[in-house]
């Protein structure tokens, strides 16, 4: 079942970002979490010492594991950052800063 | 678990962990105790300080010197898994003033024992390249080290061999009827020993209290902010010379002067806030505006960087700024270990080594004198 029925949720049109260069489709109010679950995304993280797979886990601000770049800016919590259109997501290595 | 021991270590911080693994290196049965978890009170709120840098000659700074060099001996089992970092600390000015009272401060110190090198203003980014411009200078103190306090004193713990018994309150000190101590009554039993260690940290006061005794040890509130992790950016401990008056000041009213630091796990911190307001755990966002303020004039790039996190906690203050360490000759066979302030991590292997020395009859290797428990008199509890 779609689970927008379940909620009886009536979001505005659909728009349009990307991951790792790859356009999906996200919604109105959605968060990236929520955005990348939808399309099928779980893991947009690798850890910092052993390259280990990363995604939601707590869903709640709280654990910092869903760290994501978006738009140049690595660290979101991509559980809490609303998805904006045209937002430029990418997968995230290490702490996500060069050098 | 049989309920006698040599020893009931009262606190499994820090402190406590170190003088449970001296002791039982000394040979002594040894029981830990603690209401809480493992590094569940002072030692998971601090920062893992391991400096001889803000001390000016005088015990504290002999406790500091002879802690360091156990620490580096410990590093030598334990350094990976406690996070051990022999990094050194950099103390920068930012005026000429400032720099010359911190090389008087320096030679003072290198005069007690202490390492401290002189590190002129154009030399100050080779150590620390993201540092600041215009600084007027520093020094550089290569004997400041760094451990991950709560994996330290899980790992010393784990070391000694201890009996280790948490979620326990000792809620009194048994003394017998001549006021010897002959252990610890608990909400779940009592354990017998002919000594006990209060290593209770900021709530030494209150185990003093349970033994019939006066400790006027105190909380002063400290936060520390944590960053998302970087690549390391800063390499050494560095802190604005102000740190050294702020630590050593009686004001009760917020003082901030930033210790920002790398840590082997990404994150930096950012400390050393401290104020006086009771075990109060409310959130103090002047607090750490201030630290982060005082961190960005240090490192301009930590203003592009995120706080991830805070935490808050209390550093146990006796009123002369010095611990309380050796026995109680108002409660024989009481010892205590605690009044560390903010330098609890630091100076937990010195003080767990002379505690080990005093429990085994031995002259401990620094004289107690100045941390002798019953220096602050005897009025009512």
């Amino acid at each position: 079942m779609n689970p927008l029925e379940l909620a009886d949720a009536r979001p505005g049109p659909a728009f349009t970002v990307t991951f790792d260069g790859r356009e999906l489709v996200a919604l109105p109010g959605q968060t990236v979490a929520a955005a990348l679950w939808a399309a099928g995304v779980t893991s947009w993280r690798t850890t910092r010492g052993e390259g280990r797979p990363r995604g939601v886990f707590c869903g709640i601000g709280v654990c910092f594991d869903c760290l994501v770049t978006v738009n140049g800016r690595p660290n979101q919590r991509a559980c809490l950052v609303p998805v904006e259109p045209g937002d430029a997501i990418r997968t995230q290595e290490g702490t996500g800063h060069d050098d | 678990m049989r309920l006698t021991c040599d020893a009931v270590v009262i606190g499994a911080g820090m402190v406590g962990a170190a003088c449970a693994l001296y002791a039982s290196r000394a040979g002594l049965d040894v029981i830990v105790v603690d209401r809480g978890p493992v590094a569940g009170g002072t030692t998971g709120a601090g920062e893992g300080n391991l400096l001889v840098s803000d001390k000016e000659p005088g015990p504290e700074l002999e406790l500091a010197l002879l802690s360091g060099r156990l620490w580096a001996g410990l590093a030598g089992e334990l350094g990976d898994r406690i996070e051990y970092e022999p990094k050194g600390g950099l103390v920068v000015a930012a005026g000429p003033e400032g720099l010359a009272a911190l090389e008087r401060f320096a030679a003072g110190q290198r005069a007690a024992g202490v390492l401290a090198e002189d590190v002129a203003a154009d030399r100050l980014r080779d150590l620390e390249p993201y540092l600041a411009p215009g600084l007027a200078g520093g020094v550089r103190y290569p004997q400041d080290a760094q451990v991950m306090p709560a994996l330290a004193a899980a790992h010393l713990l784990r070391a000694g061999g201890a009996r280790l018994s948490t979620g326990r309150t000792v809620t009194e000190v048994l003394r017998d009827a001549g006021g010897a101590v002959r252990g610890v009554r608990t909400d779940r039993g009592d354990i017998h020993a002919p000594a006990v260690v209060n290593a209770a940290g900021t709530w030494g006061g209150e185990v003093a209290a349970r033994a019939g005794v006066r400790l006027p040890v105190l909380p002063r509130r400290g936060f520390v902010l944590v960053t998302e992790p970087l690549p390391r950016r800063v390499r050494h401990k560095v802190y604005a010379a102000d740190y050294v008056a702020d630590v050593a000041s009686d004001s009760a009213a917020l003082q901030t002067s930033p210790v920002v630091e790398g840590t082997a796990a990404g994150p930096v911190l950012i400390g050393a806030s401290r104020e006086r307001v009771g075990f109060d755990r409310s959130f103090s966002l002047p607090a750490v505006r201030a630290l982060a303020a005082g961190a960005t004039r240090l490192f301009p790039f930590l203003s592009g960087v995120r706080a991830m996190r805070g935490y808050v906690g209390f550093r146990p203050y006796l009123p002369d700024h010095l611990p309380a360490i050796g026995p109680d000759p108002r409660a024989p066979g009481l010892f205590h270990a605690c009044g560390h302030e903010g330098a609890g991590i630091g100076l937990a292997t010195g003080t767990g080594r002379l505690i080990a020395q005093v429990l085994s009859g031995r002259t401990p290797e620094l004289d107690l004198t100045p941390f002798r428990p019953e220096r602050f008199g005897e009025e009512a509890l």
